[in-house]
């Protein structure tokens, strides 16, 4: 196996680098338990002394591994940190224990900038200094509780202790920009759309926009902390509740993690449905900011055209699941809603039908040269900047980053599918577009064969709590793309951990990198074209 | 241009009448708002949609209400970027305490008098989030409300049944 390889490289690299021997004080390894539901990869779980932290970020740089995502417990004495890392399509978890007295650890960003704002996060929710951080200021915290005090540590109450109206975060410190005809344009939080709220301070000169600093942390609804003390099933609850557009996804990620804890093996059936409903979601949010783009360059016809087919896939899906957006049809243990011939045969149709309504429609659009004119080279994201902030999804794999994870470490049932990953190297608007067009055909090859091949037999397994506290990581390729929920249960069958790490993390930052140059009226369409949830990294 | 035009002329015209089998006054209330809309708003009742916490479920489904199998403008209500031109607020929840602030300003910018409707299971009563040190629970907790319209998220055809019974109510 060349992945088990590389992470052996990996810690022989850290081992000469750092002149410490790999014994048991230092690092030591053990799997996490292997995956009920064939995860073919299983993680490896190293845990690290703090000192080596700042090492190992070092050495998976050199190795060019990906930086996936960061989060911490309060275990009382200790705060436990976890970072995670790709390679390969082969993860890899780090762990430390940091002193809770003394809490500080070096930071993983200078080496990997996507590390950024969800170690800013791990401060603010933990109080976990990082030492080496190139910024320092708050980004999840606004004014609903106060300086030093750290909502997921185990001692800060879930019900507020402030009374009164939370006044309004007027002292962020943003970046100013000077110079002769600069002016700032702040945005928000209410923007003038219907459409989630969060800020967007630009600097620019005349129409160019020479910065954008994002400032987010609006919606922020205390998921974390909410999510402890919950069952299994009520964990699956809010997990579609994490972002209302990505409801099947989120969902199914917790399930995994969930299940992969637990060993619990799924039926097979439900592990179609499931891919089933997360394809549906991909070809409804692929058309609805499709629509999006085209409604931001004043494609009026384009717009109605993809709000059509948008509201078609939305009522099969009510039809189909008993749901327009498939909320609450993901359990612990596999699906609750079955698919009868019928309802299959109705897809069947729709993909037959919306296949020939995509070849008219994709024609137009390529062929429509002031469509072309507003959204190709606009908001360009180089391969260079994709690799380096880590970006995922159709905005990765327009900028030439071509992983997705059911091609790159799949999962049941796409290990047994053949997936057609499309990629363009372009990064503008039109790559974007371009990528999830072809995306959308993909869902539709892929359903049919989901169908074709749908086993009989139950949709369920019965949930069991399991008989000691045990965790585990569930990673599912949504329409924004990987989607990480790292979930720990107790004995009890109550959550004690939950984290979920959406692809819009990522995404944020490349907004700001990508709208350099461009003129301010275009920043909705740059905008549309990468679609971040707020929701989903507000918490 | 042909083409599009061919293909404009092939789609049609989607827009569907009102269901009239959800109750039986349906469509006699969709007239009866259209006539309130015409007497009170001179035409058209202009809508102001706020997420003041939302998982952006609320927004997908407020956003259907634009596309042309709802239509809502042909009731003559739209949606307007600013407070100062709204007639009522769509406001989705929980409200976050981060967003507290920035609601209440809203609020306060619309002019009177004005319409509140909180969207949403979570808009009604916190929903999933309740409330706690991030989340200030049901819309009301927060400004005045004069309706609800409940589910997670509620249908395009729940939100313009919403609006036009709230409109009946207060005429």
């Amino acid at each position: 196996m060349p992945h088990k390889k590389t992470h052996e490289q990996f810690l022989q690299l850290l081992s000469t680098e750092t002149g410490f021997v790999l014994d048991h004080d230092l690092v030591y390894e053990r799997r996490l338990k292997p995956a009920a539901t064939e995860l073919p990869n299983t993680i490896l779980l190293l845990h690290l002394a703090p000192q080596l932290w700042q090492p190992a970020a070092i050495v998976a740089n050199q190795l060019q591994y990906r930086f996936v995502g960061i989060w911490a417990q309060d275990l009382s004495e200790n705060l436990e940190l976890n970072i995670s890392l790709e390679l390969h399509g082969s993860y890899l978890l780090l762990r430390t224990l940091i002193d809770t007295s003394n809490p500080n650890i070096t930071s993983f960003t200078p080496y990997f900038p996507a590390a950024n704002r969800l170690e800013r996060h791990t401060h603010d929710m933990f109080g976990i200094n990082f030492s080496d951080h190139p910024d320092k200021h708050r980004w999840t915290r606004h004014l609903a509780w106060n300086e030093k005090q750290y909502p997921l540590r185990k001692n800060f109450p879930v019900a507020s202790t402030k009374a009164g109206i939370t006044p309004p975060d007027n002292n962020y410190p943003f970046t100013h920009v000077n110079g002769s005809g600069v002016y700032e344009i702040p945005v928000g939080p209410i923007h003038a759309g219907i459409i989630e709220p969060g800020h967007f301070r630009f600097q620019a000169a005349g129409e160019d926009v020479i910065n954008l600093e994002e400032r987010l942390g609006y919606v922020h609804k205390g998921i974390e902390k909410i999510a402890e003390g919950l069952s299994a099933k009520q964990l699956i609850k809010l997990a579609g509740r994490v972002s209302g557009d990505s409801t099947v996804a989120h969902a199914w990620a917790a399930c995994l993690a969930l299940e992969n804890a637990t060993n619990l093996k799924i039926p097979e059936r439900a592990l179609h449905i499931r891919a089933i409903m997360c394809e549906h979601e991909r070809i409804a949010n692929h058309f609805g900011d499709f629509a999006g783009v085209c409604n931001d360059v004043a494609y009026t016809f384009g717009c109605y055209q993809l709000m059509r087919l948008r509201e078609l896939w939305l009522r099969l899906n009510a039809q189909v699941f008993g749901h327009r957006l498939i909320m609450d049809c993901i359990i612990p243990g596999g699906v609750n809603v079955d698919l009868n011939s019928k309802n299959c045969q109705a897809i069947h149709q729709q993909i037959i039908s919306c296949k020939q309504e995509l070849a008219e429609l994709y024609q137009l659009f390529e062929e429509n040269s002031s469509f072309h004119d507003r959204i190709k080279t606009t908001g360009i994201l180089s391969v260079e900047q994709a690799t380096q902030l880590g970006v995922l999804g159709y905005a990765g794999r327009a900028s030439g980053h071509k992983f997705d994870l059911r091609h790159n470490a799949p999962y049941s049932p796409y290990n047994k599918l053949k997936i057609r990953v499309p990629v363009f190297n372009n990064g503008d608007v039109l790559a974007r577009l371009r990528v999830r067009a072809q995306e959308v055909l993909v869902a539709f090859e892929l359903i049919a064969q989901l169908l074709d091949q749908l086993p009989p037999g139950p949709i369920q397994t019965p949930w069991q709590n399991p008989n000691t506290t045990t965790e585990s990581i569930g990673l599912i390729e949504g329409w924004r793309g990987e989607i990480l929920a790292f979930v720990r249960i107790n004995n009890n069958g109550l959550i004690e951990r939950y984290f979920p790490r959406d692809p819009s993390w990522f995404s944020w930052p490349a907004l700001e990198q990508l709208i350099h140059g461009n003129i301010v009226p275009d920043f909705p369409v740059c905008n549309k074209s990468i679609n971040g949830s707020y929701s989903a990294v507000d918490l | 241009m042909l083409k599009t035009l061919y293909k404009i002329f092939k789609t049609g015209i989607v827009t569907e009448p009102l269901p009239q089998n959800k109750t039986t006054a349906f469509e006699r209330l969709g007239d009866n708002c259209r006539k309130i809309i015409d007497a009170r708003f001179a035409g058209s009742l202009a809508i102001r949609q706020i997420d003041a916490g939302s998982c952006n479920g609320c927004e997908l489904e407020i956003h259907a209400l634009n596309n042309p199998f709802y239509d809502i403008e042909r009731f003559g209500v739209h949606f307007v970027a600013s407070p100062r031109h709204a007639d009522l607020l769509l406001v989705t929840g929980p409200v976050s305490r981060h967003m507290e602030s920035a609601l209440i300003t809203t609020y306060n910018a619309t002019p009177d008098p004005k319409l509140v409707l909180a969207v949403g299971d979570c808009g009604a009563c916190g929903g999933e989030f309740g409330c706690s040190y991030a989340c200030a629970g049901a819309i009301a907790n927060v400004i005045p409300v004069d309706g609800i319209i409940t589910g997670c998220p509620p249908t395009p055809i729940n939100l313009l049944q919403g609006i036009l019974e709230l409109l009946e109510q207060k005429n």
